[in-house]
């Protein structure tokens, strides 16, 4: 582990962290404790890309606000401007290796959002130190993998693929149980059915005529089956 | 008009000729023989070997060439290359005299005066030169082999105009022995011979063509025949283009080479003696350095590009990293830039445990190009603010000039290659414009591996899935295994084939795409020769 000291790390502006809060998708606020990102905050975002990138797209398609994308070489470019990131406010720092706690504090000072994916588990006094260089500026970090201390962990309970048949048909679109716990959620997670993404790209709730027969266990419909 | 006064006025001078330079830089594999062409304009601009054989020449529409010779493989220009592969050649001519001018990258000139002496001579300076220029075209190349089967060529005579000439004539009949000394690598004009030289040649290498065709219906049709005539008739005539037409034929090409100047050394340079312990004092003297050396590049009216820091420590290492300029850095961003790389490099125990301090600090600007000022558009333009130029330089510090960088929409059929990754402050190539057919559309893939892993795609017996060359799978998919794990296909489609480049047998490729759900995930898999890959997976 390298020598990580945050009082080196100054970041330029300095934004206390008040009740600011980084707009999320309409589906996803329901989700999240005080529906949206509380700047400064650190969310965590388990095994699912497509859900991590939905998140990132409601702050990261707003205007003026840059986002940056740490250790996350494998991220779909493609698909995260078709969810509505802006590629041209993208950073990509692909392999920080073990200095991505350096990269970030660096980047936090003049990025709104920060998508961090790290090698390994992070060390719950590393997390704290970078924690609170993210409080003192405002920036808001979603972790690709589990992170101590996130004030919200997401991830996709279950999948359901549509338009793939036997042989025949594309992939249009999937639905995915999202369950969110958190810290200040009282204990109870939150979950909701979201298209993730809808035969348009677009993330949305899934309305009660959409929703595929639960307890089916093969998940997959036929390509006409989708309206 | 008699040779002595040629002889006497126009100075003697060496072309160094590496033929077919534009396709050399565009196409570095193309010396195995095959025929290639670079295009400007629609146009062939330069072809190789093989295909001048088969009737292609400059100048030529591309349909045409295309009907000359059908196999014909086709490169774009790329000028940033030919400059950059030929600078090795242009330092191997400088090791002679350092005052080399390069005409265009290719083809560059020396004079002879001077280094025929030292070297014993025109022919020993011809010699060694060719020498020296075929180690640096074999050490620029792809390193196959000592020139990749093209050649450097040398001509000698009075005067740019008839060295060029010389240089890219084939080697002469023996029987003007009295004119010209042949030579393996190329041909040297005697002294004040050079008017005989150019007597036989047509009047088109003069290189005006309206004059060409003027001069050959009145009946000149050699460049001898020109000479003859007076040179007061040839100014009435012709008028001042003629005339200077008339003095190239005589072998007056008396125009100075104009070398180009080596840039002023402007590096600045700061000893520490004893050798400074701490790195903050290092960053004090950078800012005072860095002052200085935008004092000295404003004084010329230049600006650079890069700047490089570079540390010796008192063991006598160097450490050395560019900083991308852009004319932002002001000297105290600057001397900022030195503060993070020296933590940087303190925090990768870059320095070794003897190393005794630091001894010196040099500023090295690189890149050197007048100072024209930087306009920002007014709008429109997704301008990095300071702050975030600052983050950037910091990440620079840590992980290195390239490790940063910014997507870029690029063209392709698979999901990695719609979206290019383009170093930070680097102009990206452009993008190729759609339509691309056979694109996997509608839902797009959020995790698209830089390195794709093997997969193992087996039928419900058991045996490897195949694509047949009709795009047909031998049998449905049935299970995955992927590192380890086994994992059942509920659904799939496919395969979709995909074929690029199949005019190109160096690029071609053949692959089919299939998509397939397996245990709640969705994926895209590619076979190539038989070998399938997890090119993406969805969500």
């Amino acid at each position: 582990m390298s020598t990580f000291d945050p009082a080196l790390i100054r970041p330029a502006a300095l934004v206390p962290a008040g009740g600011e809060v980084l707009p999320v998708l309409p589906a996803l606020a329901g989700l999240l404790p005080g529906g949206g990102l509380r700047a400064g905050t650190v969310a965590s975002v388990v095994g699912d890309a497509g859900l991590l990138v939905a998140l990132a797209a409601g702050a990261a398609g707003g205007a003026g606000v840059w986002t940056a994308a740490v250790g996350l070489p494998d991220l779909g470019l493609a698909a995260a401007a078709g969810s509505g990131v802006e590629l041209e406010r993208l950073l990509l720092v692909d392999r920080p290796g073990v200095q991505w706690p350096e990269v970030v504090s660096a980047l936090a000072g003049a990025v709104g959002l920060v998508l961090l994916g790290t090698d390994g588990p992070v060390q719950p006094q590393l997390a704290a130190r970078v924690a609170a260089v993210l409080r003192r500026s405002g920036c808001v970090l979603l972790v690709a993998g589990p992170w101590p201390g996130a004030v919200a962990r997401l991830r996709v309970a279950e999948s359901r693929w549509f338009g793939v048949g036997d042989g025949h048909g594309q992939l249009t679109g999937r639905q995915a149980l999202v369950v969110a716990e958190g810290r200040g959620a009282g204990g109870r997670a939150r979950t909701a059915w979201l298209w993730l993404p809808d035969g348009n790209g677009e993330v949305r709730a899934v309305e009660p005529g959409e929703q595929a027969g639960n307890g089916d266990d093969t998940g997959v419909l036929g390509g006409l089956a989708v309206v | 008009m008699t040779t002595e006064e040629a002889g006497r006025t126009t100075p003697r001078v060496l072309v160094l000729w590496c033929p077919d330079w534009p396709v050399r830089a565009a196409d570095p594999g193309s010396g195995d023989g095959q025929p290639v062409a670079v295009l400007e304009a629609g146009r062939v601009l330069a072809a190789s070997a093989a295909a001048r054989a088969a009737g292609v020449r400059r100048g030529q529409q591309l349909r045409l060439a295309q009907r000359l010779c059908p196999e014909l493989r086709l490169r774009e220009r790329q000028p940033a290359r030919e400059a950059e592969l030929f600078e090795p050649v242009v330092a191997a001519a400088e090791a002679f005299t350092p005052r080399v001018e390069v005409l265009r990258p290719g083809i560059c000139v020396l004079p002879v005066k001077g280094p025929a002496r030292y070297f014993g001579g025109e022919q020993a300076l011809a010699e060694q030169v060719h020498a020296a220029a075929l180690g640096a075209v074999g050490g620029s190349g792809n390193g196959s082999g000592s020139d990749n089967g093209y050649g450097v060529r040398i001509g000698i005579a009075d005067g740019l105009f008839a060295a060029t000439l010389a240089a890219r004539s084939e080697a002469a009949a023996t029987d003007r022995t009295d004119v010209l000394r042949p030579a393996p690598y190329g041909l040297v004009v005697q002294p004040g011979r050079t008017a005989a030289f150019l007597a036989p040649y047509p009047v088109a290498v003069l290189g005006d063509e309206v004059l060409a065709e003027l001069l050959t219906r009145l009946g000149v049709r050699t460049v001898g025949a020109f000479a003859a005539l007076s040179v007061r008739s040839v100014a009435d005539r012709f008028g001042p283009t003629g005339t200077a037409a008339h003095r190239r034929s005589r072998g007056l090409h008396a125009r100075p080479l104009a070398p180009r100047r080596a840039g002023p050394d402007l590096t600045v340079e700061q000893l520490f003696d004893p050798p400074e312990q701490l790195a903050e004092p290092l960053v004090f003297v950078a800012r005072t350095l860095a002052d200085l050396l935008y004092q000295r590049l404003g004084a010329i009216g230049l600006t650079c590009r890069r700047v490089a820091v570079e540390v010796t420590t008192a063991d006598g290492r160097t450490y050395s990293r560019l900083w991308r300029h852009e004319r932002r850095l002001g000297a105290a961003a600057l001397a900022e830039r030195v503060r993070w790389q020296l933590q940087a490099w303190q925090g990768m125990a870059v320095f070794e445990e003897g190393a005794g301090g630091f001894a010196a600090l040099r500023l090295v600007p690189e890149a050197l190009v007048p100072d024209q000022g930087r306009q920002l558009a007014l709008w429109g333009e997704n301008v990095a603010g300071d702050a975030l130029e600052r983050a950037v330089a910091r990440v620079q510090a840590v992980v290195g000039q390239g490790g940063i960088s910014r997507p870029r929409p690029a063209g392709g059929r698979g999901p990695g290659e719609w979206v290019a990754r383009a170093v930070w402050g680097e102009e990206p190539p452009r993008p190729v414009a759609e339509p691309w057919p056979g694109r996997v559309a509608a839902c797009l893939p959020f995790v698209v591996p830089a390195e794709p892993p093997q997969v193992a795609v087996l039928d419900a017996a058991g045996r490897p899935v195949t694509v047949s060359g009709r795009a047909e799978a031998s049998a449905p998919p049935d299970r995955l295994r992927w590192a380890g794990r086994e994992l059942e296909v509920t659904g799939w489609t496919g395969p979709w084939p995909a074929v690029e480049y199949w005019w190109d047998p160096a690029r071609s490729r053949r692959r089919a795409r299939l998509q397939v759900v397996a245990a709640g995930r969705a994926l895209l898999l590619t076979v190539e020769d038989g070998h399938w890959q997890l090119e993406a997976e969805y969500g």
